[in-house]
């Protein structure tokens, strides 16, 4: 456990981007802040407008969500290519470690830590976004209700961590199970190797076949097409007053194969760091 | 039971034989240089021992299997491959924390008393450092583990002679007691040559010398043979006869001293020129 610990924060040292880049997002989306604040001020008066009150904060949310993404890919993809290249590995396998407990730490970056992080890193800079909106519309107590109201940032936080548990870790995880899988097997040209095997077997599947299930498969799972999943149908998944249905989706058949498809790639990346030197 | 015992190992990389019932065993206490010719399955043997592959044969390594049991042995054995193994994104201060997370035996206090003797800073990131300084730093962290082997692949590959002195310099005054054991592989034999207990040649995956160098002075000869007295040295059947501004050096395995200074001036081989004598016998 102290091992997984200590692995864990060296992922961190060497990976700043899994905390800069959601740092980043932030400092993008606060660049058009300011003019959603302006129209938040001149439109609060008009009631019924109530859904343009909170849609700042769900467009930063799923900003922080594909940025989430890519940092998470591009982690995974250098995780165990990275160390075989500039022959680190072999420092790291100096020492008492295992490879189980350092193949783990890795996994638990995309599928654990950034989700916290980026989470984290959200919450707070929403919760700044609402206090400057109450500064901005200070003087007029019923319209800074209005805006707690309607963001409801507690709900809102809470229901943001949902989301990134389970559609950004637990329902993507067999895909970072796969370029983790790649990092530790290939010799050259990870990301090449990442995708080029996807898009041929849809591209096989579909002049064999002529169907695009495996196309579907992989783009579903990009797109977060299991929302259905975890929230009552047709709600939207960020609305505060959302029906979730965490059980549903925790004992669907997709999330189940899909953590069993991403445990196989983790063994087998266990496995290739045991047996790969470095390049 | 010896720190190292290697029975028969074999191992092959496609059609190229790296290891070809390579025999070892190395007792505690003893500092063993590994020479060879490039290819000639130094770093595969050494890896082997480290757990970092798999082969054939009989392998105990402190009494453990390395390749099943790498975890375990690491406690007690240290690596440096070559100065480019410390991953360069690193700060010198997170190195030590994270040795001292996770290694039971890492003196974190005594590896920063051989760091105050550099210029290395805490803040400096590895990239930052020259090779020299890299070297200083993985050095100064294995010296503050208290292993029982430590294993060195060509440490001073690409150093200034300054660094490579200091480097060997601080093994053995700072680092090496009877009960620790050094095993070093490197091209540099001259440089190593007064550290080491015993030496072992390898050459195609096979050890083809093993002497400690206490033997090598009581066994080995050279002699410079005046021209006139070349052809009694040759009939005393030598390892190995070269010419040498004009003058003939003999060298002998086994032949009384006494009876080889009637033929010219005797002097102890260097493992360089016991080197060349056997692999050239052997090629």
């Amino acid at each position: 456990m102290n091992h997984f610990y200590w692995q864990v924060r060296r992922e961190i040292w060497e990976n700043r981007s899994l905390y800069l880049a959601p740092i980043a997002a932030c400092g993008v989306f606060m660049l058009g802040f300011p003019f959603a604040l302006a129209k938040l001020i001149a439109t609060i008066h008009n009631v019924g407008q109530h859904t343009s009150i909170a849609m700042p904060y769900d467009i930063f949310a799923g900003l922080q969500m594909a940025v989430m993404m890519m940092v998470g890919a591009f982690y995974c993809i250098d995780a165990l290519y990275g160390e075989r290249r500039d022959r680190s590995m072999l420092f790291w396998k100096s020492l008492p470690v295992s490879d189980l407990t350092s193949v783990l730490a890795k996994v638990a970056i995309p599928i654990a830590v950034l989700p916290v992080l980026t989470w984290l890193i959200t919450i707070a800079a929403q919760l700044l976004m609402l206090l400057v909106s109450t500064v901005a519309l200070a003087g007029n107590g019923s319209h800074v209700a209005m805006l707690w109201n309607d963001v409801s940032f507690f709900q809102r936080s809470l229901l943001l961590l949902y989301h990134l548990i389970m559609v950004h870790s637990l329902y993507l995880a067999p895909l970072y199970g796969w370029l983790l899988f790649v990092s530790a097997w290939v010799r050259r040209a990870p990301f090449v190797w990442a995708t080029v095997p996807l898009l041929a077997i849809a591209f096989v599947e579909r002049i064999a076949f002529g169907t695009t299930s495996f196309a579907a498969l992989v783009g579903n799972r990009l797109a977060g097409n299991g929302m259905d999943a975890i929230v009552a149908h047709g709600t939207f998944p960020m609305d505060p007053h959302t029906h979730l249905t965490p059980i549903r989706f925790l004992t669907s058949p997709e999330l189940v194969i899909g953590l069993l498809v991403c445990a196989i790639f983790v063994a087998a990346a266990m496995w290739m760091r045991r047996y790969r030197s470095a390049i | 039971m010896a720190t190292i015992e290697a029975r028969g190992l074999r191992k092959s990389f496609g059609s190229t034989v790296a290891l070809d019932g390579f025999d070892l065993q190395v007792e505690e206490g003893r500092i063993l240089g590994l020479i060879g010719p490039n290819g000639a399955g130094k770093t595969t043997a050494l890896n082997a021992m480290l757990g970092l592959l798999q082969c054939e044969g009989d392998l105990r390594v402190l009494a453990l299997d390395p390749w099943k049991e790498r975890e375990r042995l690491m406690q007690d054995v240290c690596f440096i491959a070559d100065v480019a193994v410390l991953p360069r994104w690193i700060r010198v201060s997170q190195l030590l924390d994270y040795v001292a997370g996770v290694h039971p035996k890492f003196d974190r206090a005594k590896a920063e008393g051989f760091l105050a003797k550099t210029t290395i800073k805490r803040t400096s990131r590895v990239r930052e450092l020259s090779k020299g300084m890299v070297t200083q730093l993985h050095l100064a962290i294995v010296m503050a583990i208290d292993a029982r082997l430590l294993v060195l692949d060509e440490p001073t590959i690409g150093l200034d002679i300054l660094f490579r002195k200091q480097f060997y310099d601080s093994l053995l005054n700072d680092y090496f007691d009877r009960s620790r054991t050094i095993v070093v592989s490197t091209h540099q034999v001259e440089e190593i040559e007064h550290v080491l207990t015993d030496v072992v040649f390898i050459d195609r995956g096979r050890k083809v010398f093993e002497c400690s160098m206490d033997d090598i002075e009581s066994r080995y000869a050279e002699v410079m043979v005046r021209p006139d007295s070349a052809a009694a040295a040759r009939a005393m059947k030598p390892m190995q006869e070269r010419q040498l501004l004009g003058r003939s050096a003999f060298l002998f395995d086994g032949v009384d001293r006494q009876q080889l200074a009637a033929l010219g001036e005797v002097r102890t081989p260097s493992i360089a020129d016991l080197f060349v004598a056997v692999m050239g016998a052997a090629r």
